[in-house]
C-alpha cells in the first residue's frame, strides 16, 4: 500500500488542524477564565479577517501595520463584547450566558457582512502558490505558514500564564471567590482573557482569510473550533494543540478515503462526530480536569 | 378596572386550580379562539396563507422546544433536525400507504426516538456540553438527510407533499390547511396549558431548578429529562410534518438547516422561556419582525432616503435574530412574556396603583 498518500494527508491535515486550533484558542482561554462558553468565537474570527481587510485594502495601510492594527482592535474589541455584555450576566444561568455568546455569533454573522460587503474579499499575506515538495509529498505553503504561526501563537499563549498577567487569570480559573478575597481583579481578568480571544480571532482570521478569502463562512469554523476544543479538554490549552492536529488529520484522511465510497462530503462530518464520540466517551476531554463537566 | 378580581375567589380546590381564574382571562381566552376559528371568513388568503398560517405553525414549534428550554430546563440547538426528521418521516409513510392522521403520528414517534438519542447526551453532560452536542447533532441530521438519497432524494432534491385527506376530508387550499395547522395547535397549546399543572411538570420543574435536589426528593432526573426530550421532539416532530404539508407544501434539506435552529431558539427567548403566550409573541415578533424591517428598509431604500444595497437587505434577518436574543438576554430575560405580564399587573389594579404588589 502506498504511503505517501496518507502521509501527505495527514501532514497537510495537521497543519489545517493547527489553525483550527487557533480558533479554538479563544474559546479555551474565555472557559479557562470565566467558566462561559465563547460560541461567538467563529464570528469574531470572521470580524477580525474582515478588519484587517478593511484596514488593509480600503484604508490602504500596509500589510505590517494592518494585521497588528487588527489585532489591537480585536483585543479592544473582545473586551469591549465582555464588558458591554457577559458582565451583565454574572450569576445567570448557563444556559442564558451560552444564548448570549450565540446571539453575538448571529449578530455579527449578519452584521459584518452587511457593513463590510457579501462579496469575497481576498486578503493576500504574500504566501506564494505553488506548493512545496518534500520527496512525494505536496505540502501547501499557505498552510505550512498557518500552522507554524498558530503553533507559535499557542506557544506565546503558554508562556503568558507564566506571566504576572498570567497567574492572575490562572489563579482566577481556578477559584473566582478566592481569588476576589486576595484582591485579584476577578472582571478585569475575564476582561483580559476575552481580550486575548478577540487577538486569537484576529490572527485566525487573518490566516483563515489568506486561505479561503473572508466572507461570511469563516464563522463556519465554530463548530471546527468547538469540536477542537470539547476534545483538547476545555480548559487545557495544550490540549488544544494536540487535539487541533488530531481533529486536522482526520478530517483530511477520513474524507481521502471514505469520500469515494459514499460520494463526497464526509468532511463536514468529522468535526460533529468527534464533538458527540468525546461527550460520550469522555465528556472532559483529553487534557481537561475531571470536575470541568460540572458547568 | 378590566381585570375585576371581585368574586374570584378560592372556595375550593377546583376553582384554586382553574387556568384562567379571572373572568376578562377567560374571555380573552374565548375571543382569541373565535378569532383564529373565524379568521378565513374575514381575512384575505394573502393574510391567511402567508402570515397567520406560519405563525400558528412557527408557535406550536416554539412551544414544543419552549417545553424543552422552558419547563425542562435543558438546551436545544438542534431542534430544526428534529422537525426535520418528521416531515420527512410522514412523507414517507404516506407514501408508503398510510393515511395521514396515522402518518403524522408514526412521523412524530420518528422524531421523539430520534430525539431521545439527543436526549442521551443530555444524561451525560448539561449545560455548555449539551448545547454543543446537540448543535454536532444538528449537523449530523442535517448531513444525513442531505446525503442520503432514499431519504431525501439527494441534496437539492425537493419532495413534494402528497394529497391529503383528514377524517375523511380532502384538504385543499388555504383554507382547510389552515385549519388542519389550528387543530394541531390548540391541542398542543392545551397540553402545555395543563403539564404545569401534572406531576410530570412538576417534576420537570425540579429538575430544571436543581437535578440533584430533585434526585434528592425522589424525582428521577434521568427519566425525567429524557421524557421531556421524547414529548418535546414528539411536538417538533409534529410540528415539522405540519409545515411541510399545511405551509411549504414540499420538503427540502434547506428548510430544516441550522439557521432555523437558532431562529426557533430565538423565538423561545424572546418570547420568554416557560411561557405559552410568550411562546406566540416569540414566534410572531421572530417572524413578522424581518418581514417588517426589510419591507421598512426597502421602501426607505427605494424612496432614497437610505443608501443600502441588495446584500445588506439579505442580512437584516440574521442582524434581527442576533440582536432580539442579544437585546432580550440582557435587558428582559424572561421576554415578552414578562412585558406582557407587566401590562397586565399594571391594568389590574389600573386606577389604584398604590395597590399593587
Amino acid at each position: 500500500m502506498d504511503l505517501m498518500y496518507p502521509a501527505e494527508l495527514a501532514i497537510n491535515g495537521a497543519l489545517v488542524g493547527l489553525m483550527y486550533a487557533l480558533v479554538a484558542l479563544g474559546i479555551v482561554l474565555v472557559f479557562k477564565s470565566s467558566g462561559v462558553a465563547n460560541l461567538a468565537q467563529g464570528a469574531l474570527a470572521m470580524v477580525g479577517g474582515y478588519v484587517v481587510w478593511w484596514f488593509a485594502d480600503a484604508l490602504g495601510a500596509p500589510l505590517w501595520a494592518a494585521i497588528p492594527l487588527g489585532i489591537v482592535f480585536m483585543f479592544f474589541f473582545g473586551r469591549g463584547l465582555e464588558r458591554l455584555a457577559l458582565r451583565r450576566m454574572i450569576g445567570q444561568p448557563v444556559i442564558m450566558v451560552i444564548m448570549l455568546t450565540l446571539g453575538i455569533e448571529i449578530l455579527l454573522r449578519g452584521a459584518a457582512p452587511a457593513l463590510w460587503g457579501t462579496e469575497m474579499r481576498r486578503l493576500d499575506i504574500g504566501i506564494p502558490q505553488q506548493p512545496i515538495v518534500l520527496g512525494d509529498i505536496l505540502i501547501n505553503r499557505a498552510y505550512l505558514v498557518g500552522g507554524v504561526v498558530a503553533f507559535v501563537l499557542i506557544g506565546l499563549a503558554l508562556m503568558f500564564f507564566n506571566s504576572r498577567q498570567g497567574v492572575m487569570l490562572r489563579a482566577v480559573s481556578d477559584d473566582q471567590t478566592a481569588s476576589w478575597a486576595v484582591g485579584i481583579p476577578v472582571e478585569r481578568a475575564i476582561g483580559v482573557s476575552w481580550g486575548l480571544a478577540g487577538i486569537a480571532a484576529a490572527c485566525a482570521g487573518v490566516l483563515w482569510g489568506s486561505v479561503q478569502g473572508v466572507e461570511w463562512t469563516l464563522s463556519l469554523l465554530l463548530i471546527k473550533a468547538l469540536a477542537v476544543a470539547i476534545l483538547g479538554g476545555l480548559d487545557s490549552i495544550g490540549g488544544v494543540v494536540l487535539a487541533g492536529i488530531a481533529v486536522g488529520v482526520l478530517e483530511n484522511v477520513i474524507p481521502g478515503y471514505v469520500d469515494p465510497l459514499v460520494g463526497g462530503g464526509t468532511r463536514d462530518l468529522v468535526a460533529s462526530t468527534v464533538i458527540l464520540l468525546t461527550m460520550l466517551v469522555r465528556p472532559f476531554g483529553l487534557f481537561g480536569r475531571e470536575d470541568i463537566r460540572r458547568v | 378596572m378590566f381585570y375585576r378580581l371581585a368574586g374570584v375567589r378560592h372556595t375550593s380546590y377546583a376553582a384554586d386550580r382553574r387556568l384562567w381564574p379571572v373572568p376578562v382571562d377567560r374571555a380573552q381566552v374565548a375571543a382569541l379562539i373565535a378569532f383564529a376559528l373565524a379568521a378565513p371568513l374575514f381575512l384575505s388568503p394573502l393574510y391567511l396563507g402567508s402570515y397567520l398560517l406560519p405563525w400558528i405553525v412557527w408557535s406550536t414549534a416554539a412551544l414544543g422546544l419552549n417545553l424543552l428550554m422552558g419547563w425542562a430546563g435543558q438546551i436545544h440547538l438542534g431542534y430544526a433536525a428534529v422537525m426535520a426528521i418528521g416531515a420527512y418521516g410522514t412523507i414517507h409513510l404516506m407514501r408508503a400507504g398510510l393515511p395521514f392522521e396515522l402518518a403524522i403520528i408514526g412521523g412524530g414517534l420518528l422524531s421523539a426516538v430520534i430525539g431521545l438519542v439527543f436526549g442521551f447526551a443530555a444524561l451525560r453532560v448539561k449545560g455548555l456540553y449539551l448545547a454543543i452536542s446537540t448543535l454536532a447533532m444538528q449537523y449530523l441530521v442535517d448531513w444525513i438527510v442531505s446525503h442520503v438519497q432514499a431519504i431525501s432524494g439527494g441534496g437539492q432534491a425537493t419532495l413534494q407533499a402528497p394529497a391529503f385527506r383528514v377524517l375523511g376530508l380532502p384538504v385543499a387550499g388555504d383554507v382547510m390547511r389552515y385549519y388542519v395547522a389550528l387543530a394541531v395547535c390548540l391541542v398542543v397549546t392545551s397540553f402545555l396549558l395543563n403539564v404545569g399543572r401534572t406531576s410530570f411538570g412538576r417534576a420537570l420543574a425540579a429538575v430544571r431548578e436543581k437535578d440533584f435536589a430533585a434526585a434528592i426528593v425522589g424525582v428521577d432526573p434521568f427519566y425525567f429529562k429524557l421524557l421531556a426530550f421524547w414529548c418535546s421532539s414528539f411536538i417538533g416532530g409534529i410540528a415539522g410534518a405540519v409545515l411541510a404539508f399545511c405551509y411549504y407544501r414540499a420538503v427540502t434539506p434547506e428548510q430544516f438547516d441550522l439557521d432555523v435552529s437558532i431562529q426557533m431558539v430565538a423565538m423561545v427567548i424572546v418570547g420568554g422561556l416557560g411561557s405559552v403566550i410568550g411562546s406566540y409573541l416569540g414566534a410572531a415578533l421572530v417572524l413578522l419582525a424581518p418581514i417588517a424591517l426589510n419591507n421598512l428598509v426597502a421602501a426607505l431604500a427605494g424612496a432614497g432616503l437610505l443608501p443600502v444595497s441588495e446584500e445588506v437587505l439579505s442580512h437584516i434577518p440574521l442582524i434581527l435574530y442576533g440582536g432580539l436574543i442579544v437585546g432580550f438576554l440582557l435587558f428582559e430575560p424572561l421576554g415578552l412574556a414578562k412585558v406582557y405580564d407587566n401590562l397586565r399587573n399594571y391594568f389590574l389594579v389600573w386606577p389604584f396603583r398604590h395597590a399593587r404588589r
